[in-house]
């Protein structure tokens, strides 16, 4: 089953190496406002999520995705689909 | 009304200025222009002279950046079409294309088009931008995909922006990452592949072949726009598409007037049997004014030209060619290995030496294009593009100026 609380563990651990100013991750934690990701590194991001999960995060979806949170339960219903 | 910021009417909330989010932008402007060079973005060209040939502040420049590949701006024929539409037909044609807008020239366009690209369908719109926007936003709705190239155009991620469908990026020009997103796309969802013949970034193309085979293996449909190809790509000038050899494959074909055909405007070209009806669908094309009736005239007969410009695309290749070589080898770094277009990219280090640059070669007499920083994230280009009209005298100069504004800019060469 894959639902928002076991997608998260992982999820934070495909996000690491992009916390270049080693800040605490969780689910407040906010893409844009604490991790400050340009809009080249999203788009890494994102691919690098889309293949773990093997899904796809349409470019459209993205602006309601503001935390680390809102992503991990994205992921957990587009896998329970 | 005045500034009202003191007199403290309490029955007005206090809001921000809406303009506040544009201040960092203004501030690196603000620095660009306090470090004493040129202004890049507003350069005033008071006459132009030819298709190569321009009058700057009084002094005479090379145009280097213009996208007018085939230099049809000046060609005596397109200049007497646009004369006798104007003095026939009147300055506009004050309305939309499904209203009052169509006059005899916008059909004579569409039907250039159709010749030009053997092509049963052709829709002609105000411009290049506004063809990819209604084409994104009226075809893809709710539940269907656009899969695009991360760089595509900004006319194509707008036209997104305007539609219902998901968006999906894939890497620029990775064939395998292409195919791996269209596998990830539920069944019975409609697909389209948006792909650009030549990328105007730094002028590299699309290796359209491979692309167009996964998307069809998909099941997609596949629009290319070809706005830099069209001209001098494949026997008949119509773009990469045709050259790669892969014309009854892709199902819309977006093109602009504003590049090689010398005018503005822009179109879209298809066999598919449903097509005509996007001129009720697209909103970009039906709730704006046609194009006057000048442009048409000038545009039709420029594209009968093109087609069979055969000594120009030659001419055009050799100077790109050239370009690209001598550049490299005086120890510039390009955008790409070879001239793969007439767009030849070259890097600078940072923003700050692209600006000395641009300007050391406006005082050379040279115009080359300063990409603004926000389209190339992460890259600062100095843009040439080449005219079928530069001499090989000219594209001489070219060189040399550009090796005396590096030693002016302390451009550092890797020679
Ligand atoms: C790839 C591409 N598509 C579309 C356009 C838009 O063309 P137009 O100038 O006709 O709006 C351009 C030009 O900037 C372009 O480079």
């Amino acid at each position: 089953m894959t639902d928002k609380a076991t997608v998260l563990p992982r999820l934070i651990e495909i996000i690491e190496p992009f916390n270049k100013k080693d800040i605490e991750l969780n689910a407040d934690t906010s893409f844009a406002k604490d991790l400050e990701l340009d809009s080249l590194t999203v788009m890494d991001l994102v691919a690098e999520i889309e293949d773990e999960y093997d899904i796809l995060l349409p470019v459209n979806m993205l602006p309601d995705l503001e935390t680390i949170g809102d992503v991990a339960g994205a992921v957990a219903k587009i896998k329970s689909a | 009304m005045s500034d009202t910021s003191d007199m403290g009417d309490e029955s007005v909330p206090a809001r921000p200025d809406l303009f506040d989010k544009f201040d960092p932008l203004v501030a690196q402007y603000d620095g660009l222009i306090a470090s004493g060079h040129r202004d890049p973005f507003h350069l005033q060209m008071d006459q132009i002279l030819s298709p190569t040939r321009a009058v700057v502040n009084g002094k005479e420049i090379i145009l280097v950046g213009t996208y007018n590949y085939m230099g049809m701006t000046f060609d005596p024929d397109v200049i007497e079409a646009g004369q006798k539409a104007l003095a026939e037909f009147g300055a506009g044609t004050t309305g939309s294309r499904v209203l009052n807008g169509t006059f005899q020239g916008h059909a004579e366009c569409e039907a250039a088009l159709r010749e030009f690209y053997d092509m049963e369908h052709a829709m002609v719109f105000s411009t290049g931008y506004q063809a990819n926007l209604g084409l994104m936003s009226a075809i893809a709705g709710r539940g269907d995909y656009i899969v695009l190239d991360a760089d595509s155009h900004a006319s194509i991620y707008d036209g997104c922006a305007m539609g219902n469908a998901d968006v999906v990026r894939f890497k620029h020009n990775d064939v395998a990452d292409l195919e791996k997103r269209l596998k990830r796309i539920p069944e019975g969802a409609g697909v389209l592949v948006v792909l650009e013949g030549v990328y105007s970034m730094v002028g590299d193309i699309a290796p359209l072949k491979e692309m167009v085979a996964v998307a069809k293996a998909a099941g997609a449909m596949i629009a290319v726009d070809e706005a830099h190809a069209m001209g001098f790509f494949g026997e008949n000038g119509r773009g990469v598409f045709e050259q790669a050899g892969v014309e009854d494959d892709v199902d819309f074909v977006v093109g602009t007037f504003s590049k090689s055909v010398g005018t503005v405007g822009g179109f879209i070209v298809s066999n598919h049997p449903k097509f005509e009806v996007l001129r009720f669908v697209a909103r970009p094309y039906v709730y704006t004014a046609s194009l006057p009736p000048a442009v048409v005239a000038c545009s039709a007969t420029s594209i009968r030209k093109l087609r069979y410009a055969y000594d120009k695309r030659i001419h055009l290749w050799e100077a790109s060619r050239h370009l690209h070589r001598s550049l490299r080898e005086a120890g510039f770094t390009l955008g790409t290995d070879t001239a793969q277009s007439a767009i030849i990219a070259v890097k600078m280090p940072d923003q700050e030496t692209s600006a000395r640059m641009w300007a050391a070669l406006i005082d050379e007499g040279v115009y080359v294009n300063m990409v603004p920083p926000q389209a190339t994230p992460g890259l600062h280009l100095l843009r040439c593009s080449l005219c079928a009209d530069h001499t090989k005298e000219q594209v001489e100069e070219i060189i040399a100026r550009f090796k005396r504004a590096a030693a002016t800019a302390e451009l550092p060469l890797e020679i």
